[in-house]
């Protein structure tokens, strides 16, 4: 066995200087070995597939070199998919995070009665996005789903559409889900960023004649920039990687209206056969979250929040 | 943006009314959070029958509990004994590799340590999606396609990144004297790992078991692509195959959502304060 670790050391070695170099050997080796079979390689592999044309049988596979990835530059339902995958992210931080600070100023005030709210606030979180998926399609139904019939029922018959069935509905149905789960994990970052802020600060602040309001938005909120920058960067990442939900509730449809980089992947690869393209759209996918990743980060680096 | 020369008088009135505001928000995100979770278990418990000739937010007039005796009979814990296999087992490989593997970062001086801790922490950003086509061709050829077993080395290879990272951080804390006290009792590197630093990193242990449980417990996409039989998948297939067997059943399909979320919301119950601190701290560092 091997270990990609490097180094001079022998792998197994004894006595004197070597010990210190078989010693970390063993102890990463099992990590390092499934890192390697099931992370490392498969990436790998991905980018090789990118390059050929295969339908998933026997040897059929042909070496394409680069035309993969100059179909994918003009493939106009990927770039669909990028930018619906965007504008999820976009979408998510803009409607969730100040939903979340709302919800958290509230419950960093409330003295009693917060942490019953907190416990019940946090449950859409355990649940899976399949199960999410099978909810709320059903909620959505434009015959028999309960939002157009509570609707109908307080006069509003009218507001009362197709949600996951047409193209201009799809996506914001499906970011109203993303959002309905992730609140309260933006919400409890933000209670944690409060919880950081000193009473002290507050008391002086406070003597010194400013209101609640004033103390919000002028120390409050700059201090916790950090939290906020480090919450929109995980929903933006987060939402570069959405597949179960989407692909349960509209499989990307209607005609590509809610299509995002993983479900037009999938589709390509398991629906399609095509799975020399399906890989380039992975490994296009792969580049597009380690360049925001990364971004990101240079962002946020300087403001860790802990929990 | 608020004003700094707000009159003070107008504070108390300004109060109240914030009050009242914070109070309507927190019952209507209360409402919006509950009445999907209402909908599913009320519509659940409804006959076909009613459904059809009854409000959709109505009470069930008759209790109908028959989709749940269909679903418990019907495999529903062939897929809970699945899961509790697949991530038992995972759990326990994360917890001894990850744990092993922290402790040589942390604590053990050799080259390319810095460099090594990074490349892990790297792995971080890669989304599953991307290892889903190869990872399913090397099952394949290894025969293990429709195996539970399929699922274990993808699951705790995608959960050693982060679990390694917070680890990592977790024993650099651990104070050195315990080490050099361990080191003069004629302790070796191994020793000290397993007398030490394993029994002193619990609540590290703790919180990767619960982030990465709870992700596993609920992954859809590797364990709908490496499986395919009932008897071989996990909980949240069956609700993708009750789906295409309940088709226009939607009462059950909704028992099958209510049992299939019921063991995490169990677990929940039970540990409010772990689960969160768990599924904070790992989607901080992931």
């Amino acid at each position: 066995m091997t270990t990609p670790m490097g180094g001079p050391a022998p792998e197994v070695g004894s006595g004197g200087a070597a010990a210190s170099g078989w010693v970390p050997a063993a102890f990463l080796a099992p990590a390092l070995v499934l890192l390697v079979v099931f992370l490392l390689y498969p990436l790998e592999e991905t980018f090789r597939l990118s390059l050929v044309d295969w339908n998933g049988l026997g040897s059929s596979s042909r070496f394409v070199g680069l035309d993969n990835w100059a179909a994918l530059a003009h493939d106009t339902r990927f770039w669909l998919a990028v930018r619906n995958n965007l504008l999820l992210g976009l979408l998510s931080v803009l409607v969730q995070l100040p939903i979340a600070l709302a919800l958290a100023v509230m419950l960093d005030k409330a003295s009693h009665g917060s942490r019953v709210l907190k416990i019940l606030y946090f449950l859409p979180l355990l649940f899976s996005s399949v199960a999410l998926g099978v909810i709320f399609k059903n909620l959505f139904d434009p015959n028999f789903g309960a939002i157009n019939s509570a609707l109908e029922t307080i006069g509003l018959k009218g507001l009362a559409v197709d949600w996951l069935g047409d193209t201009r509905y799809a996506l914001g149905s499906v970011i109203a889900v993303v959002c309905w789960q992730n609140v309260p994990f933006y919400m409890i970052l933000f209670l944690a960023g409060l919880a950081s802020f000193s009473p002290e600060l507050h008391a002086a602040a406070k003597l010194d004649g400013a209101s609640d309001w004033t103390i919000f938005w002028r120390i409050k909120l700059p201090h916790l920039q950090g939290t906020i920058r480090t919450g929109a960067m995980l929903a933006v990442i987060g939402s570069l990687r959405y597949f179960d939900l989407i692909y349960v509730m509209t499989g990307g449809g209607p005609d590509g209206a809610s299509e995002v980089m993983a479900t037009y992947m999938y589709t390509t690869v398991f629906a399609s056969f095509r799975l020399g393209y399906g890989s380039t759209i992975a490994a296009a996918m792969f580049l597009v979250v380690t360049l925001i990743a990364t971004l990101g980060m240079r962002l946020t680096r300087r403001f860790e929040t802990e929990v | 943006m608020a004003s700094l020369d707000r009159p003070v008088a107008s504070n108390a009135v300004v109060t109240t009314g914030r009050r009242f505001g914070f109070g309507a928000l927190a019952a209507l995100w209360l409402a919006t959070t509950l009445a999907p979770l209402a909908f599913v278990l009320m519509t659940s418990l409804k006959s076909q029958q009613e459904l059809f000739d009854s409000a959709v937010w109505a009470w069930p007039r008759q209790v109908d509990s028959s989709h749940y005796r269909a679903v418990l009979q019907g495999g529903y814990f062939t897929y809970l004994r699945n899961s509790a296999f697949v991530v038992g087992v995972s759990i326990a490989l994360i917890l001894a590799t990850s744990a092993m593997a922290a402790y040589a970062l942390a604590r053990l001086r050799f080259r390319f340590n810095q460099l090594l801790f990074s490349l892990i922490v790297a792995g971080l950003i890669v989304p599953l999606h991307v290892t889903l086509v190869p990872i399913y061709l090397m099952t394949r050829s290894l025969g293990l396609y429709d195996t539970p077993f399929a699922l274990i080395g993808p699951y705790v290879a995608t959960s050693l990144p982060v679990s390694i990272f917070i680890m990592t951080e977790f024993m650099r804390q651990i104070p050195r004297e315990l080490e050099e006290a361990a080191e003069l009792d004629g302790c070796g590197p191994f020793a000290i790992f397993w007398k030490v630093f394993f029994p002193l990193s619990g609540p590290g242990l703790a919180t990767i078991a619960i982030y990465n449980g709870i992700n596993m417990w609920n992954e859809f996409i590797f364990a709908y692509v490496l499986t395919s039989s009932t008897s071989n998948r996990t909980l949240p297939l069956a609700l993708w195959d009750f789906q295409g067997q309940y088709a226009s059943n939607i009462p059950a399909m909704l028992a099958v959502v209510t049992l299939t979320s019921l063991p995490l919301i169990v677990a929940y119950a039970f540990g409010q304060e772990r689960i969160v601190k768990g599924m904070m701290a790992g989607s901080l560092k992931g």
